[in-house]
């Protein structure tokens, strides 16, 4: 058996940040499990750019932001292992993983950061009915197929779902000579953000239809079109408003999953919204130990609140590792009147510093405000221009008002129009 | 004559309102939040112009594309002769992250550099 003092699984943005501020914060032996071939994790395939805008101040490709904590990784000497899939993470905080050369690993962890990111909704999750012909595949294996092995997965391309992934490979898609014909989204809004509509759909005159999906796949060996119709306030299609577009590729792009099998098998309590751990402000689930952060934890629309979460996660662990991390007085978060989940579900009020509050709306809101109570009283009210389902919020507790706060308070978001 | 246009500077997506006067410049620009969205507002009303992403193929590699961007801002009405262009190149590995892959692509003065290391595989 292995000891390590923290085991990080997955090398993606997130468990590298965890992993070198874990190291900064003066813990030496720890250990990044990644599946894939190589470190980055999903940046390796978005190569478009965007990303570090916030956090370098500069606007970086995915490979390009991955590659400076890949740097930071070689620099400091965090040892990890690729190709390497983690099986098991047991109440003890023992960690199975398996991979080619090593075989079955059991490593023994003081703690663990959870870093295993998001999958997308596949079509099995739609019922979409149809055939199951080849040529419908989520936006992301296309993108893989595009970005990392050089192969275009079609010509004539439909995208269901108007998520970023979606938006970026509509553009992509027609940089490399195919014909997006149509982006449908059932929502009347859609949850990419603006600027992708703009820079990936308009620039090229690729359609956006909103209320509107793919109601029947049609093809036999290969996609040869959908059916697409309107919907209504229900998200029922409308009769008579029926089109059939011939395509040979489908592309879905419909929302994405945090990946907590492990978390799940390991008993740790996970928030039915976010469908991530329920966390404290360092990010520690209810398993003492256990940390999570990243997109496992909550989907994010930006990699820089990725690092900077699994920055407090990083320091969190090693705190716990340390023994130093504060003793625990908590109260509660809770997202009411429009805010459907806030990130940490709980704030530990000895926490020393100020804590953010990341949270979502349920749809959008113009002009409206953000109102802050503890257990029933007004603290805070921000006016906001602009409120929607796919850009993430925050609000910040001062140290100096937690302070005031009592254990097991309640602290709710709300949004006023 | 006033155009509204969506910043694309930044994932913020401010929009803005540029006042124009008949021959076309501008005469103010408002709703922005940063000094960028003002750039950007006046070159999209006179001259727009876009970054480019995309890949090069490369032989001998541990992947047969490695992605690239352009150094600097090309035309927007380039952009898609541009990837045209850069469909028909390809690299020998290894690459390294910011080698220079294509270089004044198109007679625009704007090199194409790559984004990713791709070693020899």
């Amino acid at each position: 058996m292995l000891n390590y003092d923290i085991v990080v699984v997955g090398g993606g943005p997130a468990g590298m940040a965890a992993a070198i501020k874990a190291k900064e914060c003066g813990v030496d032996s720890i250990l990044v499990l990644e599946r894939a071939e190589t470190l980055g994790g999903i940046l390796e395939q978005c190569i478009h750019t965007g990303f570090g805008l916030h956090y370098f101040g500069e606007e970086l490709s995915g490979p390009e932001y991955a590659d400076r904590f890949i740097q930071q990784i070689a620099e400091k000497n965090i040892e990890y292992k690729t190709d390497t899939m983690v099986l098991e993470v047991t109440a003890d905080n023992k960690v199975y993983a398996v991979n080619s050369t090593d075989g079955l690993l059991e490593i023994q962890a003081k703690a663990v950061i959870l870093a295993m990111g998001c999958r997308e909704r596949p079509r099995g999750a739609l019922n979409t009915p149809g055939t199951r012909c080849a040529g419908v595949m989520t936006a992301g294996t296309a993108q893989k197929y595009v970005n990392i092995d050089g192969y275009m997965p079609g010509k004539k391309v439909v995208i269901l779902g108007s998520g970023d992934i979606g938006l970026i490979m509509a553009r992509r898609m027609t940089l490399e000579g195919a014909e997006v014909k149509l982006v449908c989204e059932l929502m009347p809004y859609s949850s990419g953000l603006t600027r992708n509509i703009v820079q990936c759909l308009d620039d090229y005159g690729i359609p956006l239809e909103l209320s509107c999906t793919v109601i029947r796949i049609h093809g036999n060996e290969r996609l040869e079109g959908v059916t697409v119709a309107k919907v209504d306030e229900n998200r029922r299609p409308i009769k008579g408003t029926e089109k059939f577009i011939e395509c040979d590729t489908l592309l879905l792009s419909v929302g994405l999953i945090p990946e907590n099998e492990l978390t799940r098998e390991a008993g740790i309590a996970l928030d039915p919204v976010t469908s991530g751990a329920v966390v404290d402000e360092s990010r520690q689930t209810t398993q003492p130990g256990v940390f999570a952060c990243g997109n496992v934890l909550h989907v994010h629309d930006l990699v820089d609140y990725v690092t900077l979460e699994s920055y407090s996660a990083g320091e969190g662990a090693a705190k716990y590792v340390l023994g130093t991390a504060p003793a625990k007085k908590y109260i509660t978060t809770k997202g009411v009147g429009g805010v459907r989940y806030i990130v940490p579900q709980k704030v530990n009020l000895n926490a020393g510093e100020d804590v953010k509050l990341y949270f979502r709306v349920g749809r959008v809101y113009k002009g409206a405000s953000v109102v802050v109570k503890y257990n029933g009283y007004e603290i805070m009210r921000r006016k906001r221009p602009r409120l929607a389902p796919g850009e993430m919020e925050n609000v910040v507790l001062k140290e100096s008002e937690l302070q005031k706060f009592a254990e097991g308070g309640l602290v709710e978001i709300s949004v006023e129009e | 004559m006033t155009k509204n246009i969506i910043c694309v500077a930044c994932p913020m997506g401010c929009g803005i309102t540029v006042e124009l006067n008949d021959s076309g410049e501008v005469l103010s620009v408002t709703g922005n939040t940063c000094k960028r969205g003002d750039a950007y507002a006046r070159t999209e009303c006179t001259n727009p112009v876009r970054s480019l992403t995309t890949t090069v193929k490369v032989d001998g590699g541990i992947h047969p594309v490695v992605p690239c961007k352009s150094a600097d801002a090309l035309p927007k009405g380039k952009i898609i002769e541009c990837a045209q262009a850069l469909r028909n190149i390809e690299i020998k590995a290894p690459v390294r992250i910011g080698d220079v892959l294509c270089s004044n692509i198109l007679g625009t003065g704007v090199d194409i550099v790559a984004t990713n290391h791709c070693p020899e595989g």
